[in-house]
């Protein structure tokens, strides 16, 4: 077997793809973000609550798309839920480098995150994992219950 | 065609005129089966790219000194060969291009510039390749025409029972694709061009995919404008050519201005030269054109006839082998196709069936093949593609399953 694909695909990636985890919709009191991947047809539905002091209540996802897009969301929502407002930007900033850098030393903070790391031999499927972040980048740039679009193909 | 015997063909031996496929690619030997997104190139091809660059290159039309009369002699005398290759009455009726989405867009802009206005409508089909619809939208934004799309049923082929019904009197262009590139569809081009003429529509067809791998004769077909890219056909990259009826060109006005396509300019305008050469404004691609000229020698060496009947089986057998696979969808119609197949696997996206092939040596395509349209309409998130041409064999094939079974092994 490929070492490279077993890095990229690793069994906590399929697991989450397969089952994915926060899969689902907000209906009320939620910023919604369409994020979408035009060159490959990946997309998520984000829909993420805020609390009163901006930590992210809740946070579900749908869509469809590739195995590290769909892992990466499944993944994200897990470990951003419940965390202060700050500290999300921090884990959004930090997985960004984890997978576009040749950085050793992860923040332990990312935790399962940090198996995403096999992406960066495959610079082709950077964008599938970062679909899902982006769309809370511009989630935390919404102002309550709004609705966005973003998309990982420069305008 | 339907006497080629491509039994009698040396395939193995002209695989080996194919420098490129002797590699390995990350430890595996290469599997080339992108072939419908760009053919690899025989070793004569390069080779009259090196000589033309040793020996003769100068600029064309232009200069009186010898270099200038062999660059302009090669680039004529590539010009003629396309035209008996597609079977134009006059090499006067073939202009040179970047290839297909350049053709396109010279049709859309220069006759449908001048030709259309608000309210005409420009018929193109469900199953067209990005450049033959985005140009048209283009020039709907400029002249208020309008675009329709004939439909494409469920197995793939077009709803040509509803042909009467899309061909109204305000169809003043109908242009389709020959061969589908996500489906394989090979589509009737001379009862489409038929029917268009009937309206007083004239037709363009989009022959991207099928230049290189049938043989095409343009008379025949009774098209009025036919396009294609000579990347696909063993030439280089950014060749291609677009023919059009004598007629249509000559009404046609330029559409770039420049050196080479004028007759005379004055600091109040210019007049221009006869086509195909009012169309080639700039220095063009000359080493590209001689490069499909000797493409085109190549392949009519082996005879495009052979290389159709090759492809056809080889699409069959893989489609054969395929459907051994369990959750696995194949797409295009189940008759006669060409020499490429388009499948979903139920346990693992397209994008992640390509990676996996790749670290494997094996080069397929996937993702929407340029048809956002057509995955849209049939729900799909995009497609796996193999494409072959004739340096492909069924070893390699045979290969592919093995690693598809492995695909699905792994994401089981
Ligand atoms: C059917 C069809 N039309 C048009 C094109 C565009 O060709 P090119 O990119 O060479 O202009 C392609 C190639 O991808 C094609 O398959």
């Amino acid at each position: 077997m490929n070492s490279d694909l077993e890095d990229l695909y690793q069994q906590v990636i399929l697991d989450h793809s397969k089952r994915p985890r926060n899969f689902g919709e907000i209906p009320v009191g939620a910023v919604h973000v369409h994020g979408d991947n035009p060159s490959c047809g990946d997309e998520i539905h984000l829909h993420v609550k805020f609390a009163a002091d901006g930590a992210v209540e809740d946070i579900k996802f749908t869509g469809q798309g590739c195995a590290i897009s769909q892992a990466s969301a499944s993944l994200m929502t897990m470990k951003i839920k419940g965390k202060p407002r700050v500290e999300a930007e921090e884990l959004a900033h930090a997985f960004q480098t984890l997978i576009t850098t040749d950085a050793t030393d992860s923040p332990r903070a990312l935790g399962d995150l940090r198996l995403m790391n096999g992406v960066r031999k495959f610079p082709q499927r950077v964008k599938c994992a970062m679909l899902a972040w982006r769309a809370f980048e511009q989630a935390l740039a919404q102002t309550p219950e709004s609705e966005a679009e973003v998309s990982t193909e420069p305008k | 065609m339907n006497n080629a015997d491509p039994s009698a063909v040396e395939w193995d031996v002209i695989r080996e005129d194919f420098p490129i496929l002797r590699q390995e690619v990350r430890g595996h030997p290469l599997i080339y089966l992108d072939s419908a997104a760009s053919s690899q190139k025989p070793r004569c091809v390069i080779e009259a790219l090196r000589h033309y660059y040793e020996y003769d290159n100068a600029n064309v039309h232009r200069g009186l000194h010898e270099l200038s009369s062999r660059a302009t002699d090669a680039y004529e005398g590539a010009r003629e060969k396309v035209a008996r290759y597609i079977g134009a009455a006059s090499a006067e009726e073939i202009v040179f291009t970047r290839g297909t989405t350049e053709s396109i867009n010279l049709v859309a802009n220069a006759w449908g510039g001048k030709f259309l206005k608000a309210g005409d409508v420009v018929l193109l089909t469900e199953m067209e390749h990005h450049s033959n619809i985005v140009p048209w939208q283009l020039l709907a934004e400029r002249t208020g025409i309008k675009v329709r799309y004939l439909p494409v049923r469920e197995e793939g082929t077009l709803e040509l029972a509803e042909l009467d019904k899309w061909l109204t009197p305000e169809v003043k262009i109908f242009a389709f694709t020959h061969i589908s590139n996500s489906l394989g569809t090979i589509n009737p081009v001379q009862e489409l061009c038929r029917a268009a003429r009937k309206v007083g529509a004239i037709s363009l067809v989009d022959a991207a995919q099928s230049a290189g791998h049938l043989p095409i004769n343009v008379q025949e077909i009774g098209c009025d404008f036919l396009a294609f890219s000579g990347h696909k056909m063993c030439a280089p990259t950014g060749i291609g050519a677009l023919y059009g009826r004598r007629e249509l060109l000559t009404a046609m006005p330029p559409w770039h201005g420049g050196g080479e396509m004028i007759s005379s300019v004055t600091f109040e305008g210019a007049t221009f030269k006869d086509a195909p050469h009012k169309f080639e404004a700039g220095t063009p691609n000359i080493a590209g054109a001689i490069g499909l000229g000797a493409a085109i020698d190549y392949i009519e060496k082996i005879g495009r006839a052979e290389i159709f009947a090759h492809d056809e089986a080889l699409v069959a057998y893989a489609i054969k082998r395929m459907a051994e696979l369990p959750g696995i969808r194949i797409f295009g119609p189940s008759g006669k196709r060409g020499g490429l197949v388009s499948f979903m696997m139920d346990s693992a996206h397209p994008h992640d069936v390509t990676t996996f092939a790749d670290r494997y040596g094996l080069a397929l395509r996937g993702g929407h093949h340029c048809n956002q349209p057509l995955m849209r309409k049939f729900r799909l998130p995009g497609t796996t593609r193999a494409s072959f041409y004739f340096y492909n064999n069924r070893a390699e094939v045979d290969r592919m399953i093995e690693i598809l079974k492995e695909v699905q092994r792994f994401f089981a």
